[in-house]
């Protein structure tokens, strides 16, 4: 195949300067300045600032909190991840057998993504509300004394339940997109020679969808980890208390609650680091598990 | 035809402004105060600038406290900081830290020839937004402090008074509630009213450094077996049924006495403007109890709510436009309609002797108390506490007292753990300011 070639080998740099300053200004230059905030503490005003080294990492790391926030963070983010992606897994493939309505089906599926993270962060609070909510009245009903903000684990189901509720959709209409795509001879061919569904689904369907499934995966860790703040900060009402907290949180409530700038710039360099790690840990062991066609 | 009277009296009327424009002085005023309170804002700011030619006021609502003085904070960084920023109780030792960003308010009246004597403010006010030296910082606003709630009807059909102390609501009223069948206590916010107030309420010594006024290193003396005994009983009585706990939400907490399931509420003497729109049943209101144990002789509460901050680095003109606004403020008219309008207590002693003086306390004697119970006889750690950081550390005393009262911890290591994480806060802190 003949490659294109620019002439001039400047023109292509030409072209993606509005690209790369986008990225300087707002994603190298802020990361930067939180590098360099981390080692500082400074008075809010900005009046002054002492270099201090690696005192804002040690009193964040030795902070009582810290440990269990990031292990409830981990916890959170598994979790949320499974269900979103095994919930929204299991309507896909009914979804992909339905016949009639299907589209119908598929649309009030999807509806839900069109809602943004602090709206369904409202939906929450109605359904768990310590007095009306019917989801407290149902666990009642059940022998569960469920009491949104009061019970650690209550708030964590409830986080949980609404982060999960929130994440189908997208999931959904990636894994139905993915088994529509798996060709209809592979499906016929293994019609034949397995006439179990659930294996065949497992042997042949699953792993034709790994691409897509992997992609999801990063897709809700993310999501997890960076996106629920929204629905988290509406169901605390703003104040946490003891209510579990992700650390993404834990940097708001820090810096932005408690003006904080050191140290909640030190959590997020934390945090960079970690997505960091975890991105090459899915892309250099996990990927090459992924069978690509 | 009457159109080109009104087009003649239009093009009079602005001929007639636009010199008056020319010279007017425009000043933001940043706030917190939402829903109706930001209505009762609005108004007074209308009545300012309707009260004069000079200057004109915009109010802006900014959020809640925790975002009006982020704002503020990066405003001023930017270099865009409004003349007057509201920043509440527990931000006070971020702002008044930060000596350049603000103009002291007592020497910008001074500056601006309007007339100051601190002691036209009512006592509890004077001192929570002054220097060490009682030298007034910050414009006391909405000043509030906390009070006790009842349900008129909850007590007489228990066959009990509003009790005084804690001890009688352990012994004689919460039973007695209870076998009425009610939950007999509610509090809408642990740091604020029963750990702050809690020491003003007992005269004991909240922080080191005269609770955190003077300069130098402050520590918080919060590992006290006063207030430990009280959180030990908080939780027996959550136990036994005789207290509700709905989390750290303040309305989670109101709601129930609103619904009359919780008989006593302990809240803000500004929630009173809320509660009698809200609450469809008699409710009065008294003092904060206190614990026989600990003192015989109670004394005040100091305010909560906010004040009004004058930022630094703004023209003579804007300048002398703010001390205009806020000798408007301190007026006993606007803080008399101000007190009738949301509930929160009048900062001046004029002010105060003019709801008097109108028999507004006849009417409503429970919107009184607040007032009343900021002008009981103060002791030496009554005036308040300055702790930079403070938001952090009342959200460890939230997380901490939730372990507490769910049995995860004990008393003494939840407030161990406060003791701890508030003097490594005050700490860093303290270097901020270095």
């Amino acid at each position: 195949m003949k490659r294109v070639q620019f002439r001039r080998p400047i023109f292509p740099f030409l072209l993606l300067i509005p690209q790369l300053a986008i990225i300087a200004v707002f994603f190298y230059w802020p990361a930067g300045e939180a590098i360099r905030g981390s080692f500082y503490l400074e008075d809010p005003f900005g009046f002054s600032s002492t270099y201090v080294g690696m005192d804002n990492y040690t009193d964040t790391v030795t902070g009582s909190e810290y440990v269990s926030v990031a292990k409830f963070t981990l916890g959170f983010t598994a979790v949320v991840a499974f269900f979103s992606l095994a919930l929204a897994l299991l309507l896909a493939v009914k979804a992909d057998s339905v016949l009639r309505g299907a589209k119908t089906y598929r649309t009030l599926l999807m509806w839900v993504y069109a809602i943004a993270p602090p709206v369904a962060g409202l939906f929450g609070i109605l359904l768990f509300d310590q007095a009306i909510g019917p989801f407290t009245k149902i666990a009642q009903s059940i022998g569960w004394d469920f009491k949104l903000g009061v019970n650690y684990w209550d708030s964590a189901t409830a986080m949980v339940i609404v982060a999960v509720w929130k994440q189908i959709p997208i999931n959904f209409i990636f894994f139905l997109a993915g088994m529509q795509s798996v060709p209809m001879a592979v499906r016929e061919a293994a019609l034949i020679d397995d006439p179990s569904g659930p294996s065949r689904f497992f042997h042949v369907i699953f792993p034709l969808l790994a691409p897509t499934a992997f992609f999801l995966l990063i897709i809700n860790i993310t999501y997890a980890l960076f996106d629920t703040f929204g629905i988290i900060d509406i169901l605390h009402k703003g104040e946490p208390g003891n209510n579990p907290v992700t650390l993404v949180y834990k940097v708001y409530l820090d810096g932005f609650r408690g003006n904080d700038l050191g140290g909640s710039s030190a959590q997020s360099v934390i945090l960079m680091v970690l997505v960091l790690i975890l991105t090459v840990v899915q892309f250099r062991f996990m990927e090459r598990r992924v069978h690509y066609t | 035809m009457n159109f080109r009277k009104l087009a003649a009296a239009a093009a009079l009327s602005t001929a007639v402004a636009a010199p008056a424009f020319a010279q007017q002085t425009d000043i933001t005023w940043w706030h917190a105060m939402g829903g109706r309170l930001g209505e009762v804002v609005n108004e007074i700011a209308a009545d300012f600038n309707a009260s004069q030619s000079d200057y004109k006021l915009t109010p802006v609502y900014k959020g809640n406290y925790e975002e009006t003085l982020t704002a503020g904070i990066a405003a001023f960084r930017g270099g865009e900081q409004p003349d007057i920023m509201q920043v509440f109780d527990a931000g006070a030792a971020t702002i008044i830290g930060a000596k350049g960003a603000i103009v002291p308010v007592e020497d910008l009246l001074k500056d601006n020839g309007v007339p100051f004597d601190s002691n036209d403010y009512i006592s509890g006010v004077r001192n929570f937004y002054a220097d060490a030296a009682g030298k007034m910082i910050g414009m006391p606003f909405n000043s509030s402090t906390p009070i006790m709630y009842y349900n008129v009807a909850a007590l007489e059909k228990a066959g009990v008074t509003a009790p005084k102390t804690w001890e009688e609501f352990q012994s004689v009223t919460a039973p007695a509630l209870k076998s009425a069948g009610y939950i007999p206590m509610a509090q809408s916010h642990m740091p604020w009213i029963f750990t702050e107030n809690f020491f003003s309420r007992h005269n004991l010594p909240f922080a080191t450094n005269d609770n955190g006024y003077g300069d130098g290193e402050t520590k918080i003396l919060i590992n006290n077996d006063a207030i430990k005994k009280h959180f030990a009983s908080m939780k027996s009585w959550i136990d036994d049924g005789l207290f509700g706990y709905y989390g750290t939400g303040w309305g989670d907490n109101q709601a129930p006495f609103e619904r009359q399931e919780v008989a006593m509420w302990l809240g803000s003497s500004g929630s009173f403007g809320g509660l009698s729109q809200s609450a469809d049943f008699e409710f009065s209101a008294t003092y904060l109890p206190y614990w026989e144990s600990v003192t015989t002789e109670p004394t005040n509460t100091f305010i909560g709510g906010a004040a009004l901050f004058a930022m630094s680095g703004k023209s003579a003109e804007a300048n002398k436009a703010t001390a205009e606004f806020f000798r408007f403020l301190t007026s006993a008219k606007t803080q008399y309609f101000w007190h009738k309008e949301t509930g929160y207590v009048p900062i001046t002693n004029a002010a105060y002797e003019m709801a008097q003086a109108d028999g507004y306390y006849d009417i409503k004697p429970a919107a009184e108390i607040g007032i009343k119970q900021l002008t009981l006889p103060g002791g030496e750690w009554t005036k308040g506490y300055r702790m930079g950081f403070y938001v952090q550390i009342r959200d460890v005393m939230n997380r901490e007292y939730g372990k507490l009262l769910a049995g995860e911890k004990s008393v003494d290591d939840a407030f161990a753990t406060i003791e701890e994480e508030a003097n490594k806060l005050l700490a860093r802190f303290a270097r901020t300011q270095g």
